[in-house]
């Protein structure tokens, strides 16, 4: 019986190096079910965060009541972390779930008929349409859809209205690892898989608190650090995290680099491998292209000038290039803290760099795993509800765009392909000046989770755009729409995604959704037909109606790309659970690992992009690409540090970067109705320094006012863990609270935070911005932060803050024999 | 070589001409946050390379009273127009501004083969690279801007 609140990774299973992750069950229920009662288990994988942990749903009275991991699937091995045990199934019986469709009348939003809901959205869709055309609407998304929604809606946007402007909520977490990719290796797709933690023997976290953003991950290299032969571990983290302590054990080190700083430091670690000749030169030279121009870019970046930039020791640099430099197999993982900071792509690009330098790729224990912030993100990418084209096609090329023409039997010219697609801060700034006069926004919830918030709501509630939002709850963000369509959520309808290393997953419907909910693929579906969208032959232009049908149709238009579905199918899909493309004839059981032959999708005529200015963001276009020849080579590319947009001054002397507490997932919409993980994390709060706290006169629990030139925040503060100097933000509350706290109207981190975006990305920069604090008054008692996490009181400061924990009863057993794992490097031979 | 030395002297009135305008459209378009961020950072590359071009106006001396190429010269954007049809107007103003400069380096490198001034010439070459970047980043800027300005915008 463990409670997983106070013991967040569960039981260690540690093992030697190049062997196989022991498999441990893990499993919750609400009070009052016994496993016996349990009528139905459904499966599925987890959607609390991005790691894509298989589980099976336990279904009882037509009630979702509790979930337990897949022993046999490839990605978990049967565990599950906190938010995936405690949070998968209370949210869907609240009793605050949209049931009816709403409308706005007088002001007011009120319960409707889906017809008259439908009918609404399509005049004013209609009308637009013909008065403007179709860049007028706008679509956006999130990364907690089913591949089949998304899919279903980029044919609707790119085939039946022919707008460019489609984006996620993905733009804000991981547009930067997809950025990433194409710009080093021509395409998105992740190299890496998790099997790498078994056979590595340096493991390098950049921004990236993995044991609070994917637990089960973290689990699965603690039994490697636990174990024989352990591999070290080097933390790039401003905060003394998890990781860092994990550094420190191993023998690793832990780099804290002054916010906004990444690239200096990166270019540092490059420099490092130039000087030492820690160079694969025959790999380089067979498999890469620009290691000149790289070379000069990163030669100023010595040790003590980077010491200088990032307030990072020069030793402790050179320790963590000569782990870099000296290991057999070195695995890579990439966060927040790089994606959402300053100079993302590259910041991100450099991490490949190291990689691309010292040929480590494309073999066991030798991989990038640039992570994802959300369950399906990945899917958006691939399927094109995020503006980029299906299947990971080139919109700039003539070809790619005819393949998909012919694939929906529409005009060329109808495929938005003219420029880059819009992102989601362009959608936001067109729907501020009527621009874009209708936006429709899916399971998200921008009015919290955007920067500079107050301007994000503004644009929603005003009278240019006219807006639909569908979701399972009434948000924040839908508390401003003119309709409001309710949604079934997960487990109440069927649907795949995929997760950060392109495992797909099969999630089953397990019961039905409550009132009048309808799956998004019903409501994305019920749109098309009420504008009657059609082909050159007059025939729906969306030939599917069920979400089977849809992956269908999705896995014939990657044939022949990097995203390859094409051997897949539900049926295989209910087999052995996680299965990680490419799929098709050649891999019939998927693949482990890309790049194997140390050749990538860079050709001109294959690549999904031509690539990138990493400064300005200025494309690269065909010819000049062509004449680079690339063919199959990865690029290596590399761009000077440059100070942070927003820097500390007179008015605003502390640096304001947010983040991500394990106890709640994006801005709570799930987490926060589940007893056990809210009452851990049940209020936002900021993270101080000791000295910067003496300095202000504030002490453990006062209230303080964090202060940017866009807008503040009154929350409580707890001495932390965060470099002086800096102050630390959860950005998950807004003024939504499951206990109708009176407090909650003014904590949402991102009022702080600027609008800006990388050139390359166009992700939203959430980590550095300028802020001052000033103490209110006393608190009644301590921080509502968390004592175990990165959050934990600094060390050696006197606290009362009591243990965190009281989370509710859950199982956990090891299992006696491991299951192999079709594709396994540890269980091939 | 008077003209060589005008040509400098261009060079140098060009790019402050280049700089001075791209921080007028950073400032007059500061909602467009790319546009604000991007064109200070690309102003920033002119001012490096009037810094770098010093030490060689003052060898030959800054011409600046022959005639003839006076008429090359484009004027400084002081306002910015408004609106998204106002930034695609202002971002093609820069885009003939930054082409001004990309053919006076042109023309000085040509001249600095002949003389064989090797600093000059490395000085024209990492200009004309950076320019080109410049000119790059407003030709991908302005294909974004152009359909919604040009179909939608208010």
């Amino acid at each position: 019986m463990v409670d997983r609140i106070t013991d967040i990774w569960g039981e260690r299973t540690p093992h030697p190096r190049g062997t196989v992750w022991p498999a441990r069950v893990d499993l919750h229920l609400e009070e009052g079910v016994a496993e016996g009662d349990v009528e139905r288990w459904v499966q599925s994988a987890c959607l609390l965060c991005s790691n894509g942990c298989g589980c099976d749903i336990a279904v009882k009275d037509g009630r979702m009541v509790g979930v337990r991991g897949r022993a046999g699937d490839t990605i978990n091995h049967g565990r599950l972390g906190p938010k995936g045990l405690y949070g998968s199934t209370p949210w869907a019986s609240s009793s605050d779930r949209l049931t009816r469709p709403l409308v706005r009348r007088d002001g007011q939003l009120v319960e409707t008929d889906w017809e008259t809901a439908m009918r609404r959205i399509v005049e004013v869709s209609k009308g637009l349409l013909a008065e403007k055309g179709p860049l007028s609407h706008g679509f956006y998304t999130s990364g907690q859809l089913f591949l089949e929604e998304y899919y279903t809606l980029a044919v609707i946007g790119k085939a039946g209205l022919g707008t460019p402007h489609m984006d996620g909520n993905t733009r804000l977490c991981t547009a930067t690892s997809a950025a990433a990719f194409k710009e080093s290796f021509g395409a998105d797709g992740q190299p890496g898989s998790y099997t790498d933690i078994e056979h590595c023997d340096a493991i390098f976290l950049y921004g990236h608190n993995m044991p609070e953003t994917q637990t089960v991950l973290w689990a699965r290299i603690l039994d490697r650090t636990r174990g024989e032969d352990p591999p070290r571990i080097v933390c790039v983290d401003p905060r003394r995290t998890a990781v860092a302590e994990e550094a420190v054990r191993t023998g690793g080190v832990h780099l804290a680099p002054r916010v906004g700083t990444n690239l200096a430091l990166m270019n540092g670690l490059v420099r490092e491998l130039f000087v030492h000749d820690w160079v694969n030169h025959a790999w380089v030279s067979e498999h890469t292209i620009g290691v000149d121009e790289l070379r000069e870019t990163v030669d100023p970046y010595t040790p003590e000038h980077v010491a200088n930039i990032c307030g990072v020791a020069a030793g402790d640099l050179r320790t963590a290039a000569q782990i870099f430099g000296e290991s057999s197999g070195v695995l890579s993982t990439v966060l927040q803290g790089f994606y959402q900071s300053h100079q993302a792509t590259a910041a991100s690009v450099a991490v490949h760099n190291l990689h691309l330098l010292r040929g480590m790729i494309g073999r066991p224990g030798a991989g990038v795993l640039q992570m994802n912030g959300q369950p399906t993100a990945q899917n958006n990418r691939e399927c094109g509800a995020d503006g980029d084209l299906p299947g990971f096609r080139n919109w700039d090329n003539p070809e790619h765009v005819q393949q998909l023409a012919d694939a929906w039997n529409v005009d060329a010219m109808t495929v938005p392909h003219w420029a880059p697609p819009t992102h989601a801060m362009q959608i936001m700034s067109y729907a501020e000046t009527g621009s874009i006069g209708f936006l429709w926004i899916s399971a998200t919830n921008p009015a919290v989770s955007m920067p500079e918030s107050a301007r994000i709501r503004r644009i929603l509630a005003g009278d240019q755009c006219f807006t639909v939002v569908q979701d399972l709850f009434l948000t924040e963000t839908a508390q401003l729409a003119d309709v409001v369509l309710p949604a079934a959520g997960w487990g109440e309808k069927t649907g795949c995604f995929t997760n950060v290393n392109r495992v797909v997953h099969l999630s089953e419907q397990a019961v039905q959704p409550p009132g009048e909910a309808r799956s998004d693929l019903d409501i994305f579906l019920m749109y098309a037909d009420a504008m009657g969208f059609t082909d050159r032959d007059g025939a729906p232009v969306v030939k599917w109606r069920t979400a089977e049908e849809a992956f269908g149709a999705w896995a014939a238009v990657t044939a022949g790309r990097p995203v390859d579905y094409t051997g897949l199918s539900y049926d295989k899909l209910r087999g052995p659970s996680g299965i990680p493309w490419p799929v098709n004839a050649e891999h019939p059981n998927g693949t482990d690992r890309l790049y194997t032959d140390g050749v990538f999708p860079t050709d001109t005529d294959y690549c999904e992009t031509y690539g990138h200015d990493l400064v300005t963001g200025g494309t690269v276009s065909e010819q000049e690409h062509r004449a680079m020849a690339p063919a199959g080579r990865a690029f290596l590319k590399g761009a000077p540090y440059t100070p942070a947009h927003e820097t500390p001054g007179d008015d605003y002397p502390l640096l304001f970067t947010t983040g991500r507490t394990v106890y709640q997932f994006h801005t709570r919409t799930k987490t926060g109705r589940a007893r056990s993980l809210n009452q851990a994390a049940p209020d936002a709060w900021v993270e101080l320094s000791p000295t910067d706290a003496a300095e202000l006169g504030i002490n453990e629990g006062d209230w303080v006012r964090v202060e940017s030139p866009r807008g503040a925040i009154e929350v409580r503060a707890r001495i932390g863990r965060v470099m002086p100097g800096a102050v630390f933000a959860p950005f998950h509350y807004g003024h939504w609270d499951p206990d109708d706290l009176a407090d909650a109207d003014h904590r949402s981190a991102n009022e702080l935070t600027m609008t800006v975006w990388d050139p390359v990305s166009k992700q939203p920069t959430f980590k550095t911005a300028a802020c001052r604090v000033t103490r209110l008054r006393a608190g009644e008692g301590p921080a509502p932060a968390p004592t175990n996490t990165a959050s934990a009181p600094a060390p050696g400061t006197p606290t009362t803050a009591p243990a965190t924990g009281g989370g509710a009863v859950t199982s956990s057993h090891v299992l006696d024999e491991t299951p192999h794992y079709t594709l396994d490097p540890s269980q091939e031979n | 070589m008077p003209h060589l030395a005008t040509y400098v002297a261009l060079a140098d009135h060009s790019e402050k001409t280049l700089a001075e305008s791209l921080r007028a459209v950073a400032d007059g378009h500061a909602r467009q946050a790319d546009v604000f961020h991007t064109c200070h950072t690309l102003a920033g590359w002119s001012e490096q390379h009037r810094e770098n071009l010093a030490p060689v106006v003052e060898r030959y001396g800054e011409q600046d009273d022959v005639e003839e190429p006076e008429r090359l010269r484009g004027d400084a954007l002081t306002s910015t127009r408004e609106g998204e049809i106002g930034l695609l107007r202002d971002l093609q103003d820069l885009h003939l501004l930054a082409t001004l400069v990309h053919t006076t380096w042109t023309v000085i490198a040509q001249g600095a083969q002949g003389l064989r001034d090797r600093q000059l010439l490395e000085i024209a070459t990492s200009s004309t690279a950076e320019t080109t970047r410049q000119l790059t980043w407003l030709t991908t800027r302005m294909k974004q801007a152009a359909p919604q300005a040009l179909i939608v915008a208010p």
